[in-house]
Parts: structure tokens; C-alpha cells; sequence
């Protein structure tokens, strides 16, 4: 990630990094750990190990809850979630798979107490990873050891994606 | 509440229109997985996707039509955020049309 961002950055990496950081923490009523969570899960269907694990790393230090972590990335109709959060990440899910979504879809989710600020603030969560996981793949991120997944994690708990 | 809206304008003005490599026809073509050159459509398609599917084979290709690695790094970006763009805004539209109904 860090070779990407730092690659001829004006193009690319300096305004990335401007969006990345208002998605994952600018002012929201998502905590960190509930937008770390919608990375990881658009990572992960998005099939990029790179960004599922380094999120995945986040999510796990931020709430220190590994076991609901997994649960998410690997059940997440039975994980230990609220339902808005559930209806949110369902959304993601279809949108990052199907490429688009539904106003049935979007009425879900207002019915499941999501509110219109909250469906804009997780699709700009989408719109990074989207991003950034199609462009992990087609570099051929390698994947850090957990060591280094770790230190990662630190650093964008602490600092953000600025 | 957050607001991307700024700062995703600017990203795509300079990939689109700033300075670049690329000619802004091809990274307008890239964006928009259209109208693309025989040598860069299956890399642009795979980009926007199925990316985990990107071969070397893929951007050999790009490579052997002339492209420059930079001219290459320019088109992926432009792929990539042009399909995340399409997904955005088409969220956006389904959300503004479950609303507007209330």
C-alpha cells in the first residue's frame, strides 16, 4: 500500500489518502471499528488479501474482539452485530459484488434504523476500498507477516490514512 | 457526518484532466472501460472486474503497444476509480430514489 501511495503521489497517492482518511475517520456516527470492519468485508469480497488481512489487523486492535471480527468476514448474518451495522454490510456485500444496488436495498436498510447519513458515510467506505482493493490485486501487493500486520495496524489506529 | 464529496472530486479531476502520461482521451477511455484499444481492453476490464484475474500476460500486452510503465500505472488508477465511481453513484441514486418516496 505504501509503495502504491508513494508512487508519482500528486497523481494519485496525496488525493487517495485525502479521500481514504475522511471515509475511516472523518466525523461519523460509525465508530472506527464498525468502518474497519466494512473494509475488511469489501476486501474480502473483493478477494484482496492484502487488504483483508490488513484490516482485518485494525478492526481486531481497535475492539479487541477477534472472535466478532471473524465472525463478520465469515458469517455475518449470525455475528454478534447490531442489525444497522448487519444491514450495512449486507448492502456493501451485494453493491462491491453486483456493482450496483436497489432502492428496495436502500429501504432495507432505513427500515433496519440505518439513517441516509449513515448509508452515505459506509458508501464512501466502499468507494476506497473499491478502489484500493483493484488496484492491490492488479500491483500484486505481497502480503506482510503478522508481525508487520500488526505494526500496520497500529500506525493507522493511531494516524489515520493521512 | 462524513464528506468525501471534496475530496473525490479532486481525486478524479487530477487522474482525469491534470498533467499524466497518458493522454486524457485514454485515461477517459480507462475510466469508463470504453472505447478502449484492443492492447489495454481485457487489463481496463480485469481492472475494473475481476482484478484478483490480472496477468502479467495482460499487461505484457499493454507493455508491447507502446505503453509506458507510467502510461500503464496512470490507466490502472483511472480503471479502478472509475469503476468504484460507477458503484457510488449508483448507490447514491437507489439511496436519493428510497428517500425521495418517503
Amino acid at each position: 500500500m505504501i509503495k502504491l501511495i508513494g508512487y508519482r503521489p500528486d497523481f494519485f497517492g496525496v488525493h487517495m489518502k485525502k479521500v481514504t482518511h475522511e471515509a475511516m475517520r472523518g466525523s461519523s456516527a460509525w465508530s472506527v471499528v464498525d468502518r474497519e470492519l466494512m473494509a475488511a468485508l469489501v476486501s474480502r469480497v473483493n478477494v484482496c488479501e492484502f487488504c483483508i488481512k490488513a484490516h482485518t489487523a485494525v478492526a481486531v486492535r481497535a475492539c479487541g474482539d477477534e472472535p466478532k471480527v471473524a465472525a463478520v468476514l465469515s458469517d455475518l448474518e449470525a455475528a454478534p452485530i447490531s442489525e444497522p451495522l448487519r444491514a450495512t454490510l449486507r448492502m456493501l456485500g451485494k453493491l462491491t459484488r453486483e456493482q450496483t444496488v436497489t432502492a428496495d436495498d436502500m429501504r432495507s436498510m432505513l427500515a433496519a434504523g440505518v439513517t441516509p447519513q449513515q448509508i452515505e458515510d459506509a458508501l464512501a467506505v466502499g468507494f476506497a476500498f473499491n478502489t484500493i482493493n483493484r488496484l492491490a490485486e492488479t500491483f500484486a501487493f505481497s502480503i506482510p507477516g503478522s508481525k508487520a500486520l500488526d505494526a500496520g495496524a497500529k500506525f493507522l489506529l493511531a494516524h489515520g490514512y493521512r | 457526518m462524513t464528506n468525501i464529496g471534496q475530496q473525490r472530486k479532486a481525486l478524479t479531476e487530477r487522474i482525469l484532466d491534470g498533467a499524466g502520461t497518458a493522454s486524457p482521451s485514454e485515461r477517459r477511455a480507462a475510466f469508463e472501460n470504453t472505447g478502449l484499444a484492443e492492447s489495454v481492453r481485457t487489463l481496463i476490464q480485469k481492472v475494473a472486474t475481476q482484478a484478483t484475474a490480472v496477468s502479467d500476460h495482460d499487461v505484457a500486452m499493454a507493455r508491447a503497444s507502446g505503453l509506458t510503465e507510467d502510461q500503464i500505472f496512470e490507466i490502472v488508477v483511472c480503471a479502478a476509480v472509475g469503476q468504484s465511481t460507477r458503484q457510488y453513484d449508483s448507490a447514491r441514486a437507489a439511496l436519493d430514489s428510497a428517500t425521495s418516496k418517503e
